[in-house]
């Protein structure tokens, strides 16, 4: 079985292992699997060095020597980072992404960069420009998206964590797919330098797991402030490793009734329904509480991401980086061929909708419209939080689909995301452990907190998790 | 609300796309039925709620107009696909 971050680094210090065993064994574990297409680019020389320089050191942090995965949307100095998209295939930054910066300060050993999403857009992790990301639960399956790969490398036993970004869902359906804990933390309290921007007031970095305790080992290093993202927020960090100890005594849970609506697939609510009567039996009380508005969060959501797409992915030019066209004719020709040749289907078809979003005359009707949604979904929230302390529901309405079988219809793979982005609109934390199993897949349970209440969401989930043994499931190899 | 294939060539002249003729009808169905869904916003009682930008009421922070950079022209230079003299080339624009 998996090792848990708090055991590793117990063998690390007690010198039973070193980081750059840790290493080599992922990188071999890594190439062995092969088959799951869940790494872009390995890179074994970064890690054998950096798992060298926690060598050299006493293992004092709780991630010193540890190897993990970066999903290939944070920038990672001289390791090539293409955001699975033909348009950066070849990009080396000059530079490191906070989050990036800030794992490797604690001595932390990334083996790699891990397939997702083109620009981080889609729920399946087929819209890569490398390929699909295939389930280790079920290779026939998608590992969710758009952190798919970050899911499959950590659910395939390859690294105990892996970072991601969640816009609309995208740690915590893949982490439900893959069987994983995945957390997204309130927005703003990771910073968001130097990761590939997709939307930006919904963007957010997160981690993916086996475990909430490992997910918080990761948090305590990844959260805080970061000067050159201006909607990071200057506000100290709780001492998540602390918190997580507390019990569910007490703890009123709110069930949505709209996330157990029509869609849901039978398995999936039962499975969530008996995860819930266990919070119960650890002391938690249930209480039903209504989101209103929860209807309106997709077509609010496939409104504003795409509108913010359009802005965002307008930097892709063939003039300072990314794809070039060959031989162009003239400074629009450069421009339009470099960004039909290097944008994905789906990528060039948000961007079509949120420009037709943004253009003169039906500004109002769309963007706006969505943004007076958004609050009317944040206010259902706060208006919910003053009954309950956390909200619970299942995180993706279906287990993990087949390959190929949401790609034809860009709508069917939108409803994916319907329990999900509320929670990127609101800027709340949430995250998703595994709460059972449906067909033979795993099932994820969602839980939501206030915003910067995520030393809740993990002790809620460490406490479910001590008590059950769905987060330490294993897929056959 | 139905897109008609000239609205998608006027929406990818503004974004800067190619869309080829062939894939023009596609495109017009795929916006249509994207914008059916945003169109489900009309008939919500929203009007009177106040539009929300961003997820916390904050004011974005100000830094001291200092230098913080350090010059790394050669380093940003190398990645553009063709650069000249310290400067970004593109085709011609001025007859």
């Amino acid at each position: 079985m998996a090792s848990s971050i708090a055991q590793l680094a117990q063998d690390l210090r007690a010198r039973k292992t070193s980081a750059t065993e840790l290493a080599q064994a992922a990188l071999a574990r890594a190439r062995a699997r092969v088959d799951l297409n869940a790494f872009i680019t390995l890179d074994e020389a970064g890690a054998l060095a950096a798992a060298q320089r926690a060598d050299g050191r006493f293992p004092n942090g709780s991630l010193v020597g540890i190897p993990f995965a970066h999903k290939d949307i944070f920038c990672t100095n001289g390791v090539r980072t293409t955001c699975a998209s033909r348009m950066l295939e070849n990009f080396v930054p000059p530079y490191d992404a906070g989050v990036v910066e800030h794992l490797r300060d604690v001595h932390a050993v990334s083996i790699g960069k891990t397939n997702m999403d083109e620009f981080a857009m889609g729920s399946s992790s087929e819209n890569s420009c490398f390929g699909a990301v295939r389930n280790p639960w079920d290779a026939t399956r998608v590992p969710g998206g758009s952190s798919g790969g970050s899911a499959a490398v950590v659910a395939a036993g390859i690294v105990p964590f892996a970072t991601g970004t969640d816009t609309g869902g995208s740690v915590r359906q893949p982490a439900a797919f893959c069987g994983i804990t995945g957390l997204k933390p309130t927005y703003g309290r990771v910073s968001r330098f130097g990761m590939i921007a997709y939307a930006s007031s919904l963007d957010c970095a997160g981690v993916l797991a086996r475990s909430a305790e490992d997910c918080m080992h990761v948090l305590s290093a990844m959260a805080g402030h970061d000067p050159r993202d201006a909607t990071s927020v200057a506000r100290g960090i709780d001492n998540y490793n602390a918190a997580i100890s507390a019990t569910l005594q007490g703890m009123k849970i709110g069930i949505v009734r709209e996330y157990f609506g029509a869609g849901v697939d039978a398995g999936i609510g039962a499975a969530v329904q008996a995860a819930l009567g266990q919070c119960e039996t650890l002391g938690a009380t249930l209480v039903d509480v209504s989101l209103p508005n929860a209807h309106l969060a997709i077509p609010a959501y496939y409104v504003i991401a795409p509108a913010e797409a359009s802005s965002n992915l307008a930097r892709y030019d063939g003039v300072r980086y990314g794809h070039r066209c060959a031989d162009p004719l003239s400074l629009e020709d450069l421009y339009v061929r470099s960004r039909g040749e290097g944008f994905g289907a789906e990528v060039k078809r948000r961007i079509l909708v949120g420009t037709y979003a943004l253009s003169a005359g039906y500004y109002d009707a769309y963007y706006l419209r969505a943004q007076r949604a958004r609050r009317a979904i944040a206010n259902d929230f706060a208006e919910a939080f003053k009954q309950v302390d956390l909200i619970a529901g299942p995180t993706a309405p279906t287990v993990a689909f087949k390959l190929g079988e949401k790609t034809a219809d860009p709508l069917a793979m939108y409803a994916a995301d319907v329990n999900t982005v509320a929670v990127n609109l609101a800027g709340l934390p949430a995250i998703s452990i595994p709460a059972g199993f449906s067909e033979g897949l795993p099932v994820g349970l969602q839980l939501i907190a206030p915003a910067f209440a995520e030393s809740r969401l993990l002790s809620a989930a460490h406490q479910f998790q001590l008590a059950t043994d769905w987060h330490l499931r294993e897929p056959r190899a | 609300m139905a897109i008609d294939t000239a609205t998608v060539a006027r929406i990818a002249r503004l974004a800067r796309l190619p869309i080829q003729a062939q894939d023009s009808a596609q495109a017009a169905v795929d916006l249509s039925r994207v914008l059916e869904l945003a169109g489900q916003l009309a008939d919500a009682p929203l009007d009177g709620v106040e539009p929300m930008a961003h997820p916390h009421a904050q004011t974005l922070a100000w830094r001291a107009d200092a230098v913080t950079e350090s010059d790394r022209a050669d380093a940003l230079l190398a990645l553009a696909p063709d650069a000249r003299a310290g400067l970004y080339a593109v085709p011609k624009v001025i007859g």
